[in-house]
């Protein structure tokens, strides 16, 4: 520990007249389970998208991984994983394809995307149907290859934009088996998530309100903080005042 | 270039996996082949002609059977008043009035001199226009005729006469295949480069699979490289097939060097690709992306020169021409498979359309934006 991979001082976004980021300040440490919690319309994915380099900040500044994210979005790129909320593999093509396409586009050798291909199929009990359309997996399926097709090239920082959305108990819990995995071989995960369970996997979370960091810490001292049981109560007290979201 | 291969991969597992884009891509050009070129003619036929006959003569009666005779011409009105003659035009059954006045026989005879009536109905004005003068030179036909039976040729009124013998060179016929078929060919090469272009980042943008592209350290001109490879390879397989059916059904093989009509092609492809892939970083839809190439293609295509002659337009419109992409092809297309042209010949359009490839694809590289 003691890494900072993520750094952000008063990192802003605006759209018009409608701040979706506000001055959020925020790091991230090396190996770290960092959860980004917060509402619907809070600007998680607007965050998100600044430090992945697919937006470029109206003011303040931040740096992944070591890299600005107003100058260098392309090293920035190449150090990263990202998983969008919305499903984002080729829904034409197979597993496998799915796969080696984004392997060659990270720049990996043919040799390391055989094995980690084959690896991957292994974890996932996958094999079965690595010759199928990723069009015709179960939703669950389908995450769990997103988040493996984002780590396949070993990124340091890997960002997952509500992964488990709409996936039932028993594969979520299998995801996060994989999220753990990730972490220990040394990897930042960096997640938003509206399942408070969840939240209590986090090594530290942040919660957004209306634009803002309202709250930032590790479950058990926020519990602490706030003086209730469970994280669902520090989300319900600080969320409650929002203005935004629908 | 490892980038490239992956990517070209991609693109060419998705499109064979899209049965109806590739069904339409090879069905398509060999059914429009076979379609458009027997149908659409310049040749005016069928004009309809009604006839008001106030003379009754034998003059009069060979008259109309030289016009029916002719093959231009349909009677559908015989004897009506003018009045009657006109509801015929009215009511779109007409597209001429003739009228024969009385004494048309005995004023040509005695008076050396007769005056007919034609009346035109121009609303459909290319036929109107043809038919009229094709009833002139009928009429002009039949005078001279009559003088030559009433006048007997003598040294006295010869009248001095000039004959015109034309001949029409590089499509001896006139035949209008040779014409249309290779504009058709030139038409079918540009929807192809032109279309599935202009959709294909697009339908990604839908999706939504180009975020997943724009979290790569993926360059950009890779990614566009990308997308024109595949729609190049696949309009140049469109044209090759467009050349096997005009060949095979209309027997119209390249007079000119096939090798310089390919190259031809080779530009021209990047140079329509480069326009969709542009279009397409301007668009979020496939809907917008669809109404912008229709317009632009309907621009391209009515003032390419395929069907109306790019020498009679307007000033204005002969500038605009200028950067009409489709124009250099349907011309160069001609020249080439026509005429005959060679390298020198078409050099000038060659390095127009270069200069287009370039511009359009750098301007869709710049305008490609990872990073919003």
């Amino acid at each position: 520990m003691g890494e900072t991979v993520i750094k952000t001082d008063k990192l802003t976004k605006r759209f018009g007249d409608f701040i979706a980021a506000d001055e959020i300040t925020f790091e991230v440490e090396k190996g770290e389970i960092f959860g980004f919690l917060g509402a619907n319309g809070a600007g998680k994915t607007t965050a998100m998208r600044m430090l992945c380099g697919l937006s470029i900040p109206s003011s303040g500044s931040a740096t992944i991984a070591g890299f600005d994210v107003y100058k260098q979005t392309e090293q920035i790129k190449r150090n990263i994983g990202y998983m969008s909320q919305k499903f984002s593999l080729y829904e034409d093509l197979t597993v496998i394809e799915n796969i080696k396409f984004f392997g060659g586009i990270y720049g990996l050798t043919d040799l390391q995307i055989k094995t980690k291909s084959d690896e991957l199929l292994h974890n996932l009990g996958l094999k079965q149907e690595a010759k199928k359309l990723v069009a015709s997996l179960p939703l669950g399926w389908k995450q769990k290859l997103s988040f493996s097709v984002a780590v396949l090239h070993e990124p340091k920082i890997v960002f997952l934009d509500e992964p488990t959305g709409g996936v039932d108990p028993v594969t979520r819990r299998q995801f996060w088996d994989l999220i753990y995995n990730a972490a220990d071989r040394g990897v930042t995960i960096f997640v938003t998530t509206h399942y408070m369970d969840e939240a209590e996997y986090c090594n530290r979370i942040s919660l957004m309100v209306d634009g803002k960091i309202k709250a930032l810490d590790t479950p058990r001292n926020l519990k602490n903080t706030f003086g209730v049981e469970t994280m669902d109560e520090v989300f319900y007290k600080l969320a409650r005042g929002a203005k935004r979201g629908d | 270039m490892r980038t490239i291969k992956f990517l070209l991969q991609k693109e060419f597992r998705q499109i064979f996996r899209n049965r109806a884009i590739l069904a339409m891509v090879m069905v398509m050009p060999v059914m429009q082949l076979l379609i458009l070129p027997l149908a659409s003619n310049y040749e005016v036929k069928n004009v309809n002609i009604a006839v008001i006959d106030n003379d009754h003569s034998s003059y009069s009666q060979k008259l109309i059977s030289k016009i029916t005779a002719s093959g231009y011409f349909k009677l559908t009105g015989y004897d009506f008043s003018f009045k009657e003659a006109f509801k015929l035009i009215e009511s779109d059954k007409a597209d001429l009035i003739l009228e024969i006045p009385h004494g048309f026989e005995r004023n040509l005879v005695r008076e050396d001199e007769q005056k007919l009536f034609i009346a035109v109905n121009a609303i459909n004005g290319t036929k109107a226009n043809l038919g009229g003068v094709y009833l002139t030179g009928i009429i002009k036909n039949f005078n001279a005729d009559v003088r030559v039976q009433l006048v007997q040729p003598g040294k006295f009124n010869q009248q001095p006469t000039i004959t015109i013998a034309s001949s029409n060179w590089f499509n001896p016929y006139l035949n209008y295949h040779v014409f249309m078929v290779p504009g058709i060919l030139a038409i079918l090469v540009t929807m192809i480069g032109g279309f599935l272009t202009a959709l294909n980042i697009v339908k990604e943008k839908e999706v939504g699979t180009i975020e997943q592209i724009n979290v790569t350290p993926i360059k950009k001109h890779h990614f566009i490289l990308g997308k024109l490879i595949p729609f190049w390879i696949l309009g140049n397989i469109v044209f090759t097939l467009g050349l096997i059916v005009s060949w095979l059904i209309y027997g119209i093989t390249p007079l000119g060097n096939i090798l310089l009509l390919y190259a031809f092609i080779a530009v021209y492809l990047l140079a329509i690709s480069g326009f969709g892939l542009l279009i397409s970083t301007f668009c979020d839809t496939q809907q917008q992306a669809m109404f912008v190439m229709f317009f632009f293609m309907m621009v391209f295509i009515l003032m390419g020169g395929l069907f109306t002659s790019i020498d009679s337009m307007p000033d204005w419109a002969k500038f605009v021409t200028k950067f009409n992409p489709v124009a250099y092809l349907i011309d160069v297309m001609r020249m080439i498979i026509l005429k005959g042209s060679g390298f020198k010949d078409i050099a000038k359009q060659l390095g127009t359309i270069g200069l287009f490839a370039v511009v359009l694809n750098s301007w869709a590289i710049i305008n490609y934006k990872k990073t919003s």
